[in-house]
């Protein structure tokens, strides 16, 4: 294989660069090239066509199934009446958060896991989760809040959890250990505030907190989808901006810094669009369980690609979430399970077989 | 902490302070948070030189070459880099001018030679001008000049430490600074692949004409392949200049307070250090001690 394959490059270099993956430049005779790797494409597109095809099948299911064909003919403006108002105001707002917050849980994730050079660094283990649960767990049980109070008290909870964090992590530069044992202490004090709370609590509240705690996308409506979906057509492309300075900070920040890239500066903004990611998906749907780490663990194993990868891990997400939320309506019938549950079991299985089965190939 | 120190020892090279060198760190304070390393510090580093800061463990080299690399912000003082002070320049155009070798650097898990190498272009690229034919003839050129071009498909992580910190200098070349700085590019290497790192660096030096700044440990070898040798005690500079004229028994005891011999070396003609034997040591201290 040649990376050497720009179609207009003018004068191609005798003896280019081989790499054992495939990642060819596109050329423009004016100068410009973009780098691709066809790998890390191919898993994005795949990923994308298999978070829609889950979505298209989640929104036939439920009391009343449609078909795929007919699903479809419904989102493209066809269908009839009754049709329509199922497929468009009850059930496709419910595919959309999930798709949102998978994208930004595991474009999160992937960023935390980055910064902290170090899988454990994800939103789960920091303790991100434990803080938007106490937000919300303070809005349902002090409160009785509604599920909007709740949702801006899980929102406060995370980003007060990933501020405490990123103060108490930072010493000249947040260092990969030291922000993972922070968020660990952090996660247990959280826990510890969560488990106070719901002793608290009277039956119906503590029931309506375990189903918040474990994630759940159901009766979610377009007043979720919007917000969610603004945030994240702003952030994403700041983040994704910024990508090439995170590739090189895997070296290490000295070496990044030799090369040009702000390093400070860069951390202070991926690591903000992180939180703010995080703790806006665990507002609309709760801490919704492992998605976070293994997406970008997942994703990174399927493009065997070293670097962040954050667009693979955010389609990773996506497809990961609605496809649990699709099994845990397919299988257990409609709300009885929350996606959370089945995120955690998906998520960590597939992860485990993948460590195995490298494991016996040779590589860690 | 002596300042009159460059008189006993140094040669012609420091009477031309007034030449702008493309490098030099003028009266600088450097520090960690409290911990004060050096203090009214000023070194030139002569163009096309291949300069290397010796000096006994703690005595501050390595915190200088960071300040010359702008990893460290002076407390007091500057460090310029072509008449500018180094701090306000753009990021990106320092990375292009000036490169780093640091002692640590991580390899990203699974990440291929040719990748890696590709990476120390990233001075030079933006976000719409990622791979030019530039790049990979710069890439290509690199990893042929340190002799790992038939390693490009290789993993990092499966080479030894020799070619491994051979990949690391292919990365730095790759960045085609004028200016490279080497942290102790050949520690945790054996002899035969700490000759080979020196050779290359020499060979830098000569056939392309890049200005090199390392710190070593070992003292021979910075006689032998320095052309500039600046030697730090206490985080100031006791002596700098040709090897030739600066190596002496009386400049090592000073520095490293080792008592030694000073031979030619029988392959080169530069200074060879050789320690005095333990017997000879001990005898000195009791003399030293009966006359005080």
């Amino acid at each position: 294989m040649k990376s050497e394959a720009g179609t207009t490059a003018p004068g191609a270099v005798p003896g280019a660069v081989k790499s054992a993956r495939a990642n060819r430049a596109v050329r423009t005779p004016g100068g410009l090239s973009v780098r691709l790797d066809v790998r890390a494409l191919t898993v994005v597109l795949l990923l994308l066509l298999a978070g829609l095809a889950a979505s298209v099948l989640l929104i036939g299911t439920g009391d009343f199934p449609i078909g795929a064909g007919d699903v479809l003919r419904t989102l493209f403006g066809g269908g009839d009446a009754g049709q329509e108002f199922i497929v468009n105001e009850l059930r496709l707002p419910r595919v959309l958060v999930g798709l949102l917050v998978g994208a930004s849980l595991g474009l999160g994730g992937a960023l935390f896991q980055a910064l902290s050079r170090n899988p454990l660094g994800s939103p789960d283990i920091l303790g991100l989760g434990q803080g938007a649960t106490a937000g919300a767990l303070v809005m349902i049980v002090l409160f009785s809040g509604s599920a909007g109070e709740v949702t801006v008290g899980a929102l406060v909870g995370g980003l007060a959890t990933g501020l405490a964090i990123y103060l108490l992590a930072w010493k000249r530069g947040v260092h990969g250990y030291r922000l993972v044992l922070v968020g660990i202490g952090m996660s247990a004090i959280m826990t510890a505030v969560n488990g106070y709370l719901m002793t608290k609590a009277d039956l119906v509240d503590a029931a309506r907190a375990l189903v918040w705690m474990t994630g759940s996308l159901s009766g979610r409506d377009w007043a979720q989808v919007w917000p969610l979906l603004a945030l994240c057509a702003v952030l994403v492309p700041l983040v994704l901006a910024n990508a090439r300075g995170l590739r090189m900070m895997e070296m290490g920040d000295d070496v990044s810094y030799a090369l040009g890239v702000r390093v400070e500066r860069v951390r202070l903004l991926l690591m903000l669009a992180a939180v703010l990611l995080t703790a806006a998906a665990t507002a609309a749907a709760g801490p919704v369980s492992f998605v976070a780490l293994t997406a970008p663990q997942l994703a990174r194993r399927l493009t065997r690609s070293p670097g962040p990868n954050l667009l693979p891990s955010l389609c990773m997400g996506a497809a990961l979430l609605v496809a649990a939320d699709w099994i845990s309506q397919r299988v257990f019938g409609a709300d009885q399970l929350p996606v959370g549950v089945v995120t955690g079991v998906l998520g960590g299985v597939y992860l485990l077989w993948l460590l195995v089965t490298e494991r016996k190939a040779g590589r860690i | 902490m002596r300042a009159d120190g460059n008189d006993n020892y140094s040669s012609g090279l420091n009477n031309r302070r007034s030449t702008v060198n493309r490098l030099s760190a003028d009266n600088v304070t450097l520090a960690y948070d409290q911990r004060v390393i050096a203090e009214q510090l000023s070194v030139e580093i002569p163009d096309n030189s291949f300069t290397v800061i010796v000096g006994p463990n703690a005595c501050g080299k390595s915190t200088l070459l960071r300040a010359l690399s702008r990893m460290l912000k002076p407390s007091q003082g500057r460090v310029l880099l072509d008449g500018q002070v180094i701090q306000s320049m753009p990021a990106k155009k320092v990375a292009r001018t000036l490169g780093l070798l640091p002692q640590s650097s991580i390899a990203p898990d699974g990440i291929t030679v040719a990748d890696l190498v590709g990476r120390g272009r990233y001075p030079h690229q933006g976000i719409l001008r990622q791979w030019s034919t530039e790049d990979e003839r710069v890439v290509q050129e690199s990893m042929e000049q340190t002799g790992v071009a038939e390693l490009a498909d290789r993993y990092v992580d499966e080479l030894s430490g020799g070619q491994r910190q051979r990949v690391w200098i292919a990365m730095a070349l790759a960045q085609q600074t004028p200016l490279l700085l080497l942290d102790e590019p050949t520690t945790y290497l054996d002899i035969q692949h700490q000759i080979d790192v020196l050779d290359l660096c020499a060979q830098l030096h000569e056939e392309q004409g890049r200005t090199l700044v390392a710190v070593l440990h070992d003292l021979n070898h910075a006689a032998r392949y320095a052309t500039h040798l600046i030697a730090l005690r206490d985080g100031a500079v006791i002596a700098e200049g040709a090897p030739n004229d600066i190596v002496t028994a009386g400049l090592v005891e000073d520095v490293f307070g080792l008592r030694c011999q000073v031979i030619d070396d029988p392959e080169t003609g530069t200074p060879l250090v050789v320690p005095a034997a333990r017997k000879a040591r001990t005898e000195a201290k009791v003399a030293a001690t009966e006359a005080s």
